[in-house]
């Protein structure tokens, strides 16, 4: 379904297919201003769930790199999430008072050192090993947050910076009205308007906006490298680890390699949240979110950075948009989880490696079983 | 456009069914803590002290006022969000929370900015009112209030010269337990954390038996408290077991004979107390349980905004300024807030368990 | 550090320290030989030991047990016992049937074996949480509150044992500690002969070793798979009783951090060995008393994570590092 629709795209010509990603761009910005019935979150605000949903899509994009590219199964992917957060909590607010773009570069680099200092002695080992080591390694990271004093411990980090404004504190350049939607009618709310771009406590769109735009960065980063020497060799990697050193691949290296890089996306998350949440402490960062994280992933379709960024919607959404669920929401998510691992087993949107794979699968049993059914055919 | 934006915001934005006429019929107050997630069982009495009191209210009032539950499964992550949909509709005059001071860190500035007043019924980290939002108020003691008070009884009343310091790494327990230890300085004679889930105490009971206190101090919840003392009592201890309001809880009693003489400080007035004792026996008919943990706080705040809505408010900004001038007594204590939001006079009382039961001893003084 | 503390009760430290091991141990063969067989991690076996422990709770309130004493308490108690093993056998099962059997039967990816599993892990626990919301449905939360009450707090069967201690040599040893060290041991034995000896282990251990050829064999894979998570089930349901006698209390969510220590168990031993399960847990609790002595409480859950780390890095596929199908006299 997803190849034919693929196929279309690419069959358009070129300056039609780069107007309709601009389109589909443009009405992800917009979306929390339509507040689009049935799309829009009752009893949450959707903005702010739509920039949950952009921090789910970041840190899918950047786990895919490491379990879906480079084949290695990371549980505590939460970890590197949380040296983001906590350096942005650390440079901004509890031990210094830098602005906000200063310290995010120091956070994602800080996240991606702890990515190769993991990474260097544990990713000889194989398999699930790995999974317990990192699971290992994000539960380390937490508990030296409640612990330490000097990283707030459980009271947490409050007052982290907030992006600089664009515009006057007042105002901002110019005001966005939002729409309201009532029984069939449709009426421009033009009394809470989102002002751009002011930075606030209330309104939550313009941290939509900002994570939706690093989205949008690491996206076109991550088909960059994905085309690249490196993603063949990581492709070559996660398929077959001998064969691929015995062609010169330096596997270790490309692991590593993975694995920061990885952290790098994941800190970057981390930081990200920190400056939207305005207080941090380690409850954010339980071995739940690991789970979650992995499951965003998993479900949407590891290796395929468009499954991965489904999945990461349908794991931050769902559980937001039905919430009149009420207490049931839980439950009823733990079932759609074991619903949709059962129907698509593959993701809801496979890789292409792995469409093909099958492909090749079937082929070969059709040439395997051939005669066989020939056979039978003949004695029918 | 103005004027059909304005129309909308004074329907409200939600699909309630008994569409008032008047606007003040339409008056809502919102629960904001853990209902699902692992802090579930602490926003359950929470949720229900809330419910008896709006209960309560809507049986005799003309219009009735809604209570919504906003879920943030005690994590400050969902808090914003959740936060700012409160902030957005207007009808929701009130605020019963947030139930953790983690997610009333991140929630704060949110509810300070939209004018939305709240009251939070268990959070108690003493940080939370330093901020210079007017909007914040506790309607129980914070950590810098209990912790004294309990380090004040185990030094003049149990007159221990030694005592063991137990903590949960929470932001509660923890906080409480720092407070308590630096109060006792001299008579500590060790301390420990646990982890909260943690169920096996064993090396703690080790260690407490090591140092032979006199006393033991364990800041946290019941849930962890109820196993440690039942841990502590098999591995030989038989010291004085000391706990904050945390623990005032009738789970606690699951302890059975490993609970009895367990001394519980709260600043909570005891149920020998009339209107104390009617809160128990309606809540238990309600929910056919008794009062769990600030089941009884979070009646108390959910009364303060009840009564402003008795008498005629019908906005956030009437009835902030009718909650930071009150001064009623609760069933908790006398509710009044000074500048900052704070109590502002907290009484804290000793109770001990004694036949299967808490059973107060008097004020702490 | 804490030398002094250390040295001091170091007997005692082990000792409780390898009774909450053996607990890990027994939860740990869940993870351990589903993992051998099937090579995936069995993520929701922690609510399958947790459904035990609310089995041994279930018995005790209707049996009475607080009010026996003697032989009639040690025979509730053995009811007890095959109550927690029946339902977590049948949780189990269900979890087999339900969560893993389509997609093993695809040969779909093993990871998303691994969230069905989490799926099925966050059902099977909010259903124990929202068990008095069900009840109602059925207006039977008021018959059933000894049962269905607390669905989201701690519920405990505190005061239904009594619990002497003794002292060896100075060294004061709780009775239950040693019930379940021996208990625990026992039942490791036991399983170890039975795969190593009877049809059905000798079955699971040519799956283990290389599902085709056993299916080529003779070997019916599904059923040894159902066999397989019928004797994790068991397994489970007796580290479920062993906990409830220890700890006497429970709740909806109690098997998750259970289940990562008896998972980190199963890793730290060599994932897919029976007799690393049982090492790994008791070192893992071992390890985690010795640590929290030395370090503090607040290091415990470091330190234990920190060791597997390390012992990893030396012996990169665990203790005993083998798995099921190897794993030989």
């Amino acid at each position: 379904m997803n190849i034919g629709f693929k196929d279309k795209l690419t069959g358009l010509p070129k300056p039609v297919r780069i107007l309709l990603w601009i389109l589909l761009a443009l009405f992800a910005y917009a979306l929390p201003l339509l507040e689009l019935p049935i799309i829009s979150t009752p009893g949450v605000d959707f903005g702010g769930v739509l920039f949950t949903v952009t921090i789910y899509c970041l840190v899918a994009l950047g786990l895919n790199i490491v379990v879906g590219y480079a084949g290695l199964l990371d549980l505590g992917y939460v970890g590197f999430y949380a040296i983001g957060a906590y350096t942005v909590g650390i440079l901004t607010s509890f031990h210094a008072n830098w602005p906000l773009l200063l310290a995010i570069p120091v956070a994602v680099v800080a996240a991606m050192i702890s990515g190769v200092i993991l990474g260097a002695p544990t990713l000889r080992v194989r398999g699930d090993y790995l999974a317990i080591v990192t699971l290992g390694f994000g539960e380390i990271i937490r508990l030296t947050a409640v612990n330490l004093e000097w990283l707030g411990d459980a009271r947490g980090i409050k007052n982290i910076a907030k992006p600089p404004n664009i515009g006057d504190e007042k105002t901002g350049l110019f005001e966005i009205p939002h729409l309201l939607w009532g029984d069939g009618t449709v009426l421009v709310d033009t009394e809470h308007p989102t002002k751009f771009l002011v930075f606030g406590y209330i309104d939550q769109v313009p941290y939509y906006w900002m994570g939706l735009t690093a989205v949008i960065i690491v996206l076109i980063a991550d088909i960059l490298i994905k085309s690249s020497r490196v993603g063949r060799a990581w492709e070559a990697t996660r398929e077959d680890e001998d064969a691929a050193e015995l062609m010169g691949v330096p596997t270790f290296k490309f692991k590593l390699l993975a694995f920061s890089t990885g952290a790098f996306v994941g800190g970057l998350a981390g930081a990200l949240y920190a400056s939207r949440q305005g207080f941090i402490n380690p409850l954010s960062f339980l071995l739940l979110y690991s789970i979650l994280f992995l499951a965003a992933v998993v479900v949407g379709g590891q290796g395929n950075r468009w499954g991965v960024l489904l999945g990461a919607i349908l794991v931050a959404y769902l559980p937001q948009r039905f919430r009149e669920f009420d207490d049931f929401r839980v439950l009823a998510f733990g079932a759609a989880l074991v619903l949709l691992a059962t129907l698509r087993p593959e993701g809801l949107l496979p890789p292409r490696r792995t469409v093909r794979a099958k492909q090749l699968e079937q082929e070969l049993e059709e040439l395997e079983h051939g005669t066989d059914e020939g056979e039978e055919a003949a004695r029918v | 456009m103005l004027t059909l934006g304005l129309s909308l915001t004074a329907c409200g934005t939600t699909e309630d069914g008994d569409g008032g006429s008047d606007a003040a019929c339409d008056l809502k107050l919102a629960f904001f803590g853990p209902e699902t997630g692992p802090a579930a069982g602490l926003g359950k009495p929470i949720i229900q002290g809330m419910q008896l009191a709006v209960d309560e209210y809507n049986d005799d009032a003309d219009c009735d006022v809604e209570m919504v539950k906003y879920d943030s499964q005690g994590s400050p992550d969902e808090a914003p969000s959740l936060a700012t949909e409160v902030a957005g509709d207007e009808s929701i005059v009130g605020v019963v929370g947030p139930a953790f001071s983690g997610e009333g860190a991140a929630a704060g500035p949110i509810f300070a900015e939209a004018g939305v007043p709240t009251v939070t019924p268990s959070g108690t980290n003493p940080g939370l009112s330093t901020n210079g939002w007017d909007t914040f108020h506790r309607a129980l003691g914070n950590d810098a209030t209990q912790g004294p008070a309990a380090a004040k009884y185990i030094k003049d009343t149990l007159k221990a010269a030694s005592v063991f310091v137990i903590d949960d790494a929470s932001e509660y327990g923890a906080g409480l337990a720092g407070i308590v230890e630096k109060d006792l300085a001299g008579a500590v004679k060790g301390t420990d954390t646990i982890q909260t889930g943690q169920t096996d105490f064993s090396t703690t009971v080790t260690k407490v038996n090591d140092a032979k206190p006199e006393a033991v101090f364990f800041g946290g919840y019941y849930a962890e408290a109820t196993i440690l003392i039942g841990q502590l009592r098999d591995g030989g201890y038989e010291g004085k077991f000391v706990v904050a309001d945390g623990v005032k809880d009738p789970a606690y009693l699951d302890a059975k004979d490993a609970a009895e003489g367990t001394i519980i400080t709260c600043p909570c007035i005891p149920d020998t107390d009339p209107a104390v004792a009617e809160f128990a026996a309606d809540y238990e008919e309600e929910f056919s349980e008794a009062p769990g943990t600030y089941a009884a706080e979070a009646y108390d705040a959910a009364n303060i905004f009840l009564d402003g809505i008795e008498s005629g408010i019908d906005n956030r900004e009437d009835l902030l300024a009718f909650v930071n001038d009150y001064d009623e007594k609760g069933i908790t204590k006398q509710l009044k807030f000074d500048k900052t939001g704070e109590p502002a006079d907290v009484h804290v009382y000793a109770y001990t368990v004694k036949g299967g039961a808490i059973v107060p001893e008097g004020e702490i003084k | 550090m804490n030398f002094e503390f250390f040295f001091n009760n170091l007997p005692e430290l082990t000792i409780t320290g390898l009774a909450f091991g053996a607990i890990y141990a027994l939860i740990a063969l869940g993870y351990t030989m589903v993992y051998g067989v099937l090579q995936l991690i069995n993520f929701a076996h922690s609510e399958v030991f947790m459904y035990g422990t609310f089995a041994t709770l279930w018995t005790v309130i209707a049996l009475n047990a607080a009010d026996a004493n003697g032989v009639k308490l040690i025979a509730i108690l053995i009811v007890a016992l095959f109550a927690s093993m029946a339902l977590s056998a049948l949780i189990a099962l269900a979890l087999e049937r339900v969560a893993y059997r389509s997609l093993i039967e695809r040969d779909a990816p093993r990871l998303i074996a691994l969230i069905s599993a989490i799926g099925a892990s966050f059902v099977l626990a909010e259903i124990m949480g929202l068990r008095d919301r069900i009840a109602g449905w059925f207006g039977l939360d008021d018959d059933l509150s000894e049962y269905v009450g607390k669905a989201r707090i701690n519920n405990s069967m505190a005061g239904t044992l009594e619990k002497p201690r003794f002292d060896v040599a100075g060294v004061s040893i709780s009775s239950i500690d040693i019930i379940v060290i021996v208990a625990a041991i026992g039942m490791m034995v036991l399983l170890d002969q039975f795969v190593r000896r009877s049809r059905l282990g000798k079955g699971i251990r040519a799956t283990a070793q290389d599902p085709e050829t056993a299916s080529l064999m003779g070997v019916n894979p599904t059923r040894t798979i159902q066999v397989t998570f019928l004797i994790g089930g068991l397994m489970a349901g007796v580290a479920a009783f062993l906990y409830m006698l220890k700890i006497d209390t429970t709740k909806y969510d109690v098997g998750f951090l259970l289940g990562v220590k008896a998972f980190t168990a199963a890793v730290l031993g060599g994932i897919g060995n029976l007799r690393g399960a049982l090492l790994g847990g008791l070192v893992l609790g071992v390890a985690e008393n010795w640590g929290q002595a030395l370090f503090g409480g607040e290091w415990r859950d470091v330190i234990a994570f920190v060791l597997l780390v390390l012992i990893l890095l030396v012996r990169p596929t665990g203790l005993l590092g083998e798995s099921l199908g190897k794993a030989r006299a």
